[in-house]
C-alpha cells in the first residue's frame, strides 16, 4: 500500500501557560493520501491552525509522530525543515500576505529566488503560474491595486510556481465574497486535479467545506469526525 | 536574491530613505570634522614651525631649560664655525639662525622727546637668506612698505604701527639689555609693517636682520636658536627624531652651553596636542559610529516590527533564518555605502570650498598665545576621508545587526503568527 502523504500517530501539542499548560491538540491520528482535497474544521482554538503549522513544519509537536513528505518533522533541524518548506510546500494565507513593494510577478518569483532557479526557467514558472490562477494582465501591478479575489489568486500562484506537493491554505476564503470564494476555490480544485497536488485546508467556511472531497472535524485538539464524502 | 533585495528596498522609502539620510549627514559631519581638525592640527603644526620651533632646532643645554622665556642671554655666542659645521653634518636640513628677544620701543617727536613707548617681541632672522625670509612668508605678512634693504631697517606688526600712531620711514628707538646685561641703545627706520595672521606675533612684533639684532644685543657671530627645516618642507616626526638622536649623540654634553638639538615635538607641548588630536579624531569616528548605530539600530527595530510580515511570509516559504539576517545585513550595508558615498560627496564638495576660502577664526583667537592662523584651511587627505567614510557602512551593519537578533530570537511559528495578525 502506498504510503500517506501525511501520516499523523497519536500526536499532541502543549503549548506552556502559567496554569500547566494549553493542550492543543490531543491523540491525533490522521493519514492524508497524497492527491487529497481536504478541510480541517472545528471552532475557534479546535486546533486547527496547530495542525497546519506542524504539517507545514513551521512549528514541531510536543507528543506522538508526524512524518511529512517522508520527513519526521521532529527530527527535521532548522534547515532541512526549511529546504522542504521551500521545495515541497506552498501555504496560502487568509489575508494575501503579498509584499507590498514587489509587483504581482516578482511576489510570485520569490519563492524561486529561494530555490535558487536560473531566470529563464523562473520566468516560465512564473508565467504559468500567473495562467493558471487567470491573472497575467496583472503582473505589473501592485498588491494595493488589486482587488480582494485578484490578490488571493496571486497569493495562489505563489503556492504553486515551485510545483509544491503540498498546499496549506489558512482560511483562504475568509476575506473574500461569495462571488470570489467560489472562483478561487474552483481554481484551486482545478489544479489539484490536474497536477495532484495535495491541498490542506483549515476553515470556517461552509463554501469551503462543500468543495472538500474530505473534511475532518476536530474539537478540543481531538479528531472529532472524518468524513470521506460520497464519490471522492 | 540581490536584485530583488535592493529593489524592494529602494522602492521602500522608510527602509533606504531615511536611513540613508541619516548616514548622509552623520559622515558628512565625521568627514567634515575630521577635515577641520586635520586642517587645524596642520595649522598649528606649520605656525610653531616657521615662527617658534622650526622642524627642529639647535640651542644651548641652559636655554633649553628655559626655553618658554626666550632667554637670548643664554644663546649661543660667536658660534659660526659651529653653525657651518652642522650645515655639513646634516646637508639635507635648510638650516637658519634665528634671535628673539624683548625690548622697549621709544617714538620720539619732532624735539626727540618721547611721544609713545610700548613694549616688542623681537624676531631677528637672516633677511638676505631669501629661505629664511620665505619661512615666515615675510613678503605676503607685508602690510605696508618694503622689506629692509639696509642696516638699522626693521618691520613692524600693524597693530603696534597704528598703536603708537608710526609714519614709514620714520625713526624708533629700542631700548633693551645686551646678552651681558648692559643697557642697549639703538635707533631703527620702520621700512614696513607685516601682519601674520597670528594673533600672538601680531599684537606687538618686530622683525629685524639678525645682524642688527646681534649688534644691538653684543651677540656678535651668535643666535638664540638655529632653526631646521626638513628638504620637502613638511613636518615628518619619525625624520625629525632620527636626526634629533644623531645630533645630541654627536653634540650634546652636561656643558650648558653644549648644543642642544630639539624636535618640533619636544616644544609647545605640540608631542602632545598632535597625539591628541589623532585621539580625538578616532573618538570622533567611535561617537559617529555608536550615535548612528543607536539611531538605526532604532530605525531597523521599528522597521523589523513593520516587516514582521515579510519575515514571517520568507521563512514560511523555505528562507533560513541566518539568509534573511544575511539579507538584512546586506540592505543595510548597501544603505551605508550609499549614504556613506553622498556624504563624503557632499563632504568633500564644503572641504573643498573652505580649503580655498578657510574659516576665518580672528575673532577668537585675539586672545590666545598659540601659533594657530587667523584662517584654518580644511585639508582631508585620502586616509582622513577614508576614516570618515568607513563609519556609515559599520554603524549601519552595526544597527541591523542589533535589530536583525529580535528576529533570531523569535521561533518561526511566533512570527507565522504575527504574519495573520
Amino acid at each position: 500500500m502506498k504510503e500517506p502523504l501525511v501520516k499523523i500517530r497519536d500526536l499532541s501539542k502543549l503549548y506552556p501557560t502559567g496554569g500547566g499548560g494549553f493542550l492543543a491538540l490531543s491523540e491525533l491520528d490522521l493519514d492524508i493520501p497524497a492527491g487529497a482535497f481536504m478541510a480541517l474544521v472545528g471552532p475557534s482554538g479546535s486546533g486547527k491552525t496547530t495542525l497546519l503549522n506542524i504539517i507545514g513544519t513551521l512549528d514541531s509537536q510536543t507528543g506522538g509522530e508526524i512524518e511529512v513528505l517522508g520527513h519526521k518533522v521532529d527530527t527535521l533541524d532548522a534547515r532541512q525543515s526549511a529546504a522542504l518548506r521551500a521545495e515541497k510546500i506552498g501555504f496560502i494565507f487568509q489575508s494575501y500576505n503579498l509584499l507590498p513593494v514587489y509587483n504581482v510577478y516578482e511576489n510570485v518569483e520569490l519563492p524561486l529566488l529561494l530555490l535558487k532557479m536560473d531566470k529563464a526557467e523562473r520566468h516560465e514558472a512564473v508565467m504559468q503560474a500567473l495562467k493558471w490562477v487567470g491573472i497575467t494582465d496583472k503582473m505589473k501591478s501592485r498588491p494595493n491595486q488589486l482587488s480582494g479575489g485578484e490578490g488571493q489568486r496571486v497569493s495562489i500562484a505563489r503556492a504553486m510556481v515551485k510545483r509544491p506537493k503540498l498546499v496549506l491554505a489558512d482560511e483562504p476564503t475568509a476575506n473574500l465574497d461569495t462571488e470570489n470564494s467560489v472562483n478561487i476555490l474552483d481554481t484551486m480544485l482545478q489544479i489539484n486535479e490536474e497536477t495532484g497536488t495535495t491541498f490542506i485546508f483549515a476553515t470556517h467556511d461552509q463554501k469551503v467545506i462543500d468543495y472538500m472531497k474530505r473534511v475532518v472535524t476536530l474539537i478540543d485538539g481531538k479528531k472529532a469526525k472524518d468524513d470521506l464524502k460520497t464519490g471522492n | 536574491m540581490l536584485k530583488f533585495v535592493l529593489k524592494g528596498l529602494i522602492r521602500d522609502r522608510s527602509r533606504s530613505f531615511f536611513p540613508v539620510l541619516i548616514v548622509t549627514a552623520g559622515v558628512l559631519v565625521t568627514v567634515f570634522l575630521t577635515a577641520f581638525m586635520s586642517g587645524y592640527m596642520e595649522s598649528m603644526v606649520r605656525q610653531n614651525a616657521r615662527f617658534d620651533t622650526g622642524h627642529v632646532k639647535i640651542v644651548t643645554n641652559a636655554y633649553a631649560d628655559k626655553i618658554s622665556q626666550k632667554p637670548y642671554d643664554l644663546g649661543f655666542i660667536d658660534s659660526e664655525s659651529d653653525f657651518e659645521q652642522w650645515k655639513r653634518d646634516f646637508p639635507s636640513i635648510r638650516w637658519t639662525p634665528r634671535i628673539y628677544f624683548g625690548a622697549l620701543m621709544d617714538v620720539p617727536d619732532e624735539e626727540g622727546n618721547t611721544l609713545e613707548q610700548g613694549d616688542v617681541f623681537g624676531m631677528a632672522i637672516d633677511l638676505w637668506d631669501p629661505g629664511a625670509v620665505q619661512d615666515i612668508h615675510l613678503q605676503e605678512a607685508l602690510v605696508q612698505g618694503r622689506i629692509p634693504q639696509a642696516p638699522s631697517e626693521i618691520l613692524i606688526s600693524q597693530e603696534l604701527f597704528s598703536k603708537l600712531r608710526l609714519q614709514l620711514d620714520s625713526t624708533v628707538t629700542l631700548l633693551g639689555s645686551t646678552l651681558h646685561g648692559a643697557m642697549s641703545f639703538q635707533n631703527y627706520i620702520i621700512s614696513g609693517t607685516v601682519s601674520f595672521g597670528v594673533h600672538a606675533l601680531d599684537r606687538g612684533g618686530i622683525v629685524t636682520d639678525i645682524e642688527d639684532a646681534r649688534l644691538f644685543l653684543d651677540m656678535e657671530g651668535g643666535a638664540s636658536e638655529y632653526f631646521g627645516f626638513l628638504p620637502d618642507g613638511i613636518y615628518d616626526d619619525g625624520e625629525a627624531t632620527k636626526i634629533k638622536r644623531e645630533f645630541n649623540a654627536r653634540y650634546n654634553s652636561e656643558d650648558e652651553f653644549a648644543p642642544q638639538m630639539l624636535a618640533l615635538t619636544d616644544q609647545n607641548d605640540l608631542g602632545f596636542m598632535l597625539s591628541y588630536a589623532g585621539l580625538a579624531l578616532g573618538l570622533i569616528n567611535v561617537v559617529f559610529i555608536l550615535i548612528i548605530a543607536i539611531v538605526l539600530w532604532n530605525a531597523g527595530l521599528l522597521n523589523s516590527i513593520r516587516r514582521y510580515g515579510e519575515f514571517g511570509l520568507r521563512l514560511a516559504m523555505g528562507e533560513r533564518k541566518g539568509r534573511l539576517y544575511k539579507w538584512l545585513l546586506v540592505e543595510a550595508l548597501a544603505v551605508g555605502v550609499v549614504g556613506s558615498l553622498i556624504g563624503a560627496a557632499l563632504g568633500i564638495g564644503l572641504i573643498q570650498y573652505f580649503h580655498v576660502h578657510g574659516i576665518d577664526f580672528g575673532a577668537f583667537t585675539q586672545d590666545t598665545s598659540m601659533m594657530v592662523e587667523n584662517v584654518v584651511y580644511l585639508s582631508a587627505d585620502t586616509k582622513n576621508l577614508i576614516l570618515g567614510i568607513i563609519p556609515g557602512p559599520v554603524a549601519t551593519v552595526l544597527g541591523a545587526m542589533l535589530a536583525g537578533i529580535g528576529i533570531f530570537r523569535r521561533n518561526t511559528a511566533k512570527l507565522f503568527k504575527e504574519l495573520e495578525t
